[in-house]
């Protein structure tokens, strides 16, 4: 057997004083083998890329390891000095990261900052860099790469930089590859690619690689190994099959169970339901204006797009970033002006009304956004925000504050924390807030605008639930917008594709993923990953053993 | 819920060994960093003896600071040797330093506090106006900072002044209308960012009139950019008025004004600088303390509910 | 590009119009301009003459228009007090308060920079805590106090160099650190606040992940871009030093532009007046479109599509 790569063993790292706890990564070990790939799983705060980050020499100074050690090519790294560490970095070590849009210095083309490698660390001539960068654009799959070389980061694609940075990370052939969410930045189809090239680049080099991420399928796709983390500690460790099919520790089971099945909720047939929103020919264009050296452009952001949704049914609108879905949301709630086509709400076309004529129609269309931090107003009680609707209506204030509380109790939450402001709630718990607002002026159709994608999954699946339950219960019609396959295909009715301002598919839940008609949507069903694995059902597992930290969730 | 006083203080919340407490309101957070900010302490702590002096000036000196008295000029301030009548002594004219002193304080502060008013209004409400709207809107306001940047501030204040008279509502006037631009500049970005955020959007959706929404989501939102700018903009009209008097176009004689002060020193800045040096001193810790005061403000209410 | 650059000159060209016009008026609209060039005891008759002369009887707008038309002919009008056209008389005195501003910018950017990098790297320390002092009492000391104290320091107690004047490089020595020291503290801020959230950046976490030395990620990632927006302010500062050197000349008698501003001021010569008010903002104008070409060229990503 051969010696393992990376080696850490009992490592603690110390958070500043005044933290909710002590230690961002407690007493953790794991050993890491040549051409091996070992995800390290869990939600945000769980100290996975802090044990990433201590490996790479790259920890913020607040943060200090008391003790452990992590060996790497037989020396302890947490004994060496910066500048010891440095050497090892970028030669021995290589780290990629998750925001591809702004890990490269806009200011230098890429291949300038590829080659630095070779200059901090070789002593190759000038011509010999430049033929290595290139092989190494090449390597990556990157096209034409004599332009690419001299292309400037602003130039290229989120999933194109990624690349970059892959390449820049294997210049020196790296004993340890370090990859922390390199993936979770990037569309559907780009990560298939990542994720295969990653794949691919394990096999021709000797790397092993740190692979930190928070979504299980990632995790199907690509792991051999697998480490869960909680709190700073390892909960459970073990070969990927093992975890993902036969997960021990109560939260390693949570975590898996808490995935979006690929198949849908049984559900009452919808048959005989009334119409409630109906979308014909709707179009929106932007202009976007040029600068100094560019010229201005024009998107096409919304074409000739038409759909309906009966009562009580969640129809789903999938489609990658671009695709217009933002575009479409804004229109329908005008937040936007459609360039032309019809919206009728029961019935009544307000796509064409003014401010003034649309004033009593808005409350019939409401929103939840994406980003439960930027949705409420952090000067203002989560109370006053609540009546806010119903006031704008004419409603009384005193009766709406009743029915605030009222909802809060059906969001589950405490209904006298109305008086309280939004920084005193966690993400998932605002983004219940959210939905709270926007059911107190009782609409008719709920737009959930990617409401649950900044969640971690354990609490993406309470929202979930929770978006079901008052659909059920107040008959609202739902718009489910998302990125995500699995989620769509666990809370929706019925699908929409777009692609480019356009509906390219349509259908129910069944027919979308079990026989998709067009290319496009094809394309994006074999990009996800992990499909090869089945969500385990955790309640028929064995009792939970092996509870090595503390388990359950807070 | 249990709702932790604002006026606790620092030092006791520190000594705890910092038990879970439930969160604070983001105002009681604020009050809880401006109790810890040296800076805004000292700001407000200088800031608040010169509004005392100039509100109690009548009590804190017998003398008027419009009496000549010739037989007793140029004497020096008690530390320089001189009596404790004139404790600060006396300029040129035999009139008590320190009464002139104090009453200039009210001139400065009123000054600093009016300009700056006017101003805070007019950019306020043109670069609000401009990051809500953007467009056409944000273009002709865009075009009109531009225009008030390209004017040279002193020149124009002092034609004007040379112009119209120095009387007290001239100099107000004139900086208030000129030293507007960083309000518009900061306010209409500002605007830009939360009106990006999705809580505008929401309050929109949510059947809320435009005014409501200006005055609920934007203006609470960038308040804290219109206090540090107003703090700025205070102090840099108080620097004004005092050039301008110091060049003799200001406030006019025999009003106490601590930049003619300066400017009736610099005449026996050979003999006395004390002359120049204790209205100069005045000035410069004024100043000072607006300023720190206003940075201790954009410390502590540096964007929150964000994580 | 070639049609931004007209978009951009044709703007430059209507707030150039705009301040005039307002000046103008400002100006000329505040009283009897007959009566400042007569005197306040002069004879009706005088008075009528200097009205007919001057055309001080027509409306704003025409007379406006007049100026404007010769104005664009490069002809700025008469000044009343030397009977000089007044592009002469502000031709010879701009190159001593251009000196001064450049010397001025200088002296700013040389001291802020090296400090607001240092500071920015190391926070908290002592060299931080010095650029903070040196920032917070640049502004709220007074430029004109300043060079008074300067004056009774440098000048008259240790006689080091000349109180006032400008006939030798040494008369721009105290005027240069006066008006230079007032466009520090802004320049500094700007440096140490650019380099901290650079520095912060996701690509300096990559280039230290590259294993890069410290100096070339400080001096090649991080100031190559904290230093941007630091050029254009500076440019923009200089505009404004100029318009500003009006107080800083005074105390020093440095016989430039802003000093004669001051001169005209007290002369009640209006058209010079409304010549130094154009040529100032023009240059205002001039820089900051400087500013916008120099952040274009250093940022590839405003000049290249």
């Amino acid at each position: 057997m051969t010696d393992p790569i990376l080696s850490i063993r009992n490592l603690t790292v110390d958070l500043p004083k005044g933290g909710d706890r002590p230690h961002a990564v407690e007493g953790l070990s794991l050993e890491i083998m040549p051409k091996e790939i070992v995800c390290i799983v869990g939600e945000s705060g769980s100290g996975k890329s802090i044990t990433a980050f201590t490996t790479m020499g790259l920890l913020p100074k607040a943060l200090v390891p008391s003790s452990g050690e992590i060996t790497f090519d037989g020396r302890d790294l947490l004994k060496l000095t910066p500048a010891e560490h440095s050497k090892l970095r970028g030669r021995r070590m290589a780290m990629i990261f998750q925001e591809p849009m702004s890990a490269l210095n806009p200011c230098y083309t890429v291949g300038n900052q590829i080659e630095e490698m070779f200059e901090q660390h070789t002593s190759l001539p000038a011509a010999e860099r430049r033929a290595r960068t290139i092989r190494l654009l090449d390597e990556v799959k990157l096209p034409d790469p004599e332009r690419i070389y001299s292309s400037y980061p602003h130039q290229l694609s989120g999933g194109q930089r990624q690349r970059i940075v892959i390449a820049m990370a294997l210049a020196l052939d790296p004993a340890l590859l370090i990859a922390d969410e390199p993936t979770t930045a990037l569309d559907l189809s780009t990560q298939a690619q990542i994720l295969h090239l990653l794949k691919e680049l394990r096999e021709k080099h000797s790397a092993g690689i740190m692979f930190v991420t928070h979504d299980f399928d990632v995790v199907a796709e690509i792991a051999d190994r697998v480490v869960v983390m909680q709190h700073g500690r390892i909960v459970e460790q073990g070969s990927a099959e093992e975890v993902l099919n036969r997960p021990r520790h109560p939260y390693t089971r949570l975590l898996i169970d808490a995935v979006p099945r690929r198949t849908r909720v049984a559900r009452d047939s919808l048959e005989g339901s009334a119409e409630m929103l109906r979308v014909a020919g709707l179009e929106k264009t932007y202009h976007v204006k040029g600068s100094m050296f560019r010229p201005g452009r024009t998107v096409h952001a919304c074409k000739d797009v038409g759909f309906a949704v009966r009562r009580g049914e969640t129809l789903g609108i999938v489609g990658e970033s671009g695709s217009g879905k933002s575009t479409l949301v804004k229109c329908l709630i005008r937040l936007e002006d459609p360039d032309a086509g019809q919206v009728w709400v029961e019935g009544e076309d307000i796509a064409a009304y003014s401010r003034r004529a649309l004033h009593p129609y808005r409350k019939m269309i409401q929103i939840v956004f994406q980003d439960p931090y930027g949705s409420l107003n952090p000067r203002r009680t989560i109370g006053d925000q609540l009546v806010e609707g119903p006031v704008n209506f004419g409603g009384d204030r005193a009766e709406a504050m009743a029915r605030a509380r009222e909802l809060m109790k059906i969001v589950r939450l405490d209904p006298d924390a109305l008086n309280r402001y939004p920084n005193q709630f966690s993400g998932g718990q605002r983004q219940r807030i959210c939905i709270a607002r926007a059911l107190m002026v009782e609409p008719k159709v709920l737009i959930a605008d990617e409401a649950v994608s900044a969640l971690d999954v354990s609490v993406q699946k309470e929202v979930l639930k929770l978006l079901n339950e008052i659909r059920d219960r107040m008959g609202l019609t739902v718009l489910f917008i998302t990125h995500d396959l699995r989620v769509a295909a666990q809370v929706c009715d019925n699908l929409i594709v777009m692609q480019q301002g356009e509906i390219v598919e349509r259908g129910s839940v069944d027919q979308v993923f079990g026989t998709p008609s067009h290319a496009y949507t094809q394309k994006l069903l074999a990009a996800q990953p992990g499909q090869d694995w089945e969500v385990p059902d955790v309640s028929k597992l064995p009792p939970a053993t092996g509870v090595m930290g503390m388990g359950g969730l807070a | 819920m249990t709702d932790t006083t604002a006026s606790e203080s620092p030092a006791m919340t520190l000594s705890k060994a910092a038990p879970k407490e439930a969160p604070l309101s983001p105002r009681q957070a604020m009050v809880r960093r401006a109790l810890r900010h040296r800076g805004l302490i000292f700001g407000a702590l200088v800031m608040g003896i010169v509004i005392f002096i100039a509100l109690c000036a009548p009590l804190l000196t017998q003398y008027s600071p419009y009496d000549q008295d010739l037989l007793a000029r140029m004497k020096p301030p008690v530390f320089l040797g001189g009596e404790p009548a004139h404790w600060l002594g006396t300029d040129a004219l035999g009139r008590d330093f320190w009464a002139r002193l104090a009453y200039g304080a009210r001139i400065s502060l009123m000054i600093g506090l009016l300009a700056a008013t006017i101003s805070a209004v007019i950019g306020s409400v043109l670069g609000i106006l401009a990051g809500y709207f953007g467009g056409r809107v944000d273009m002709a306001v865009t075009f009109l900072i531009n225009v008030r940047l390209a004017m040279p501030v002193v020149l124009v204040a002092l034609a004007v002044v040379a112009l119209f008279g120095g009387s007290l509502m001239v100099v107000v006037s004139v900086l208030g209308l000129l030293l507007w631009d960083r309000f518009a500049v900061v306010l209409r970005a500002a605007t830009m960012q939360v009106r990006k955020l999705e809580y505008v959007a929401a309050a929109e959706v949510l059947g809320a009139s435009l005014p409501r929404v200006l005055w609920k989501d934007i203006l609470p939102n960038v308040m804290n950019h219109l206090i540090v700018i107003f703090t700025l903009e205070m102090a840099h009209a108080i620097i004004l008025e005092a050039a301008l008097s110091f060049l003799g176009l200001g406030v006019q004689p025999p009003t106490p004004s601590w930049g003619l002060m300066i400017s009736e020193g610099k005449e026996m800045l050979l003999f006395e600088p004390w002359l120049i040096t204790i209205p100069g001193v005045a000035l410069f810790f004024l100043v000072l303390s607006i300023n720190m005061l206003g940075d201790g403000i954009r410390d502590v209410t540096a964007p929150e509910g964000r994580n | 590009m070639l049609l931004y650059i007209l978009k951009r000159l044709g703007l430059a060209v209507l707030v150039a119009l705009t301040v005039s016009a307002l000046s103008f008026s400002l100006l000329f609209m505040a009283g009897d301009p007959a009566i400042s060039i007569a005197g306040e005891n002069a004879a009706a008759e005088d008075i009528a003459a200097i009205t007919e002369r001057y055309g001080f009887d027509r409306p704003v707008l025409v007379q406006y228009a007049d100026w404007l038309v010769s104005a664009a002919r490069g002809d700025l009008g008469r000044s009343w007090y030397f009977d000089l056209p007044t592009t002469e008389i502000i031709g010879d005195r701009l190159g001593v308060t251009m000196t001064l501003g450049l010397l001025a910018i200088c002296f700013a950017l040389l001291l802020a920079i090296p400090m607001g990098v240092a500071a920015a790297v190391k926070p908290n320390s002592l060299i931080d805590r010095a650029a903070l002092f040196i920032s917070v009492v640049g502004q709220a000391i007074p430029s004109f106090w300043f060079g008074l104290i300067l004056i009774v320091v440098f000048s008259i107690k240790l006689g080091l160099v000349p109180a006032s004047g400008s006939s030798s490089w040494k008369h721009f020595i105290l005027p240069t650190v006066v008006l230079g020291y007032y466009a520090t503290p802004a320049i500094m801020r700007l440096t140490r606040a650019g380099m901290l959230e650079v520095l912060s950046a996701d690509y300096i976490r990559t280039a230290r992940a590259k294993g890069l030395a410290p100096r070339k990620v400080l001096f090649k990632h991080a100031l190559r871009n904290a230093i941007i927006p630091v050029i254009s302010l500076a440019a923009v500062q200089m505009g404004f030093m100029l318009g500003g050197s009006i107080v800083v000349e005074s105390i020093f008698a440095l016989h430039g532009a802003g000093y004669l501003a001051w001169e005209s001021i007290s002369r009640n010569d209006l058209p010079v007046m409304q010549a130094l008010i154009l040529v100032f903002s023009m240059f205002y104008i001039l820089f900051t479109f400087l500013a916008d070409v120099l952040n274009a060229w250093m940022d590839p990503r405003l000049r290249v599509g």
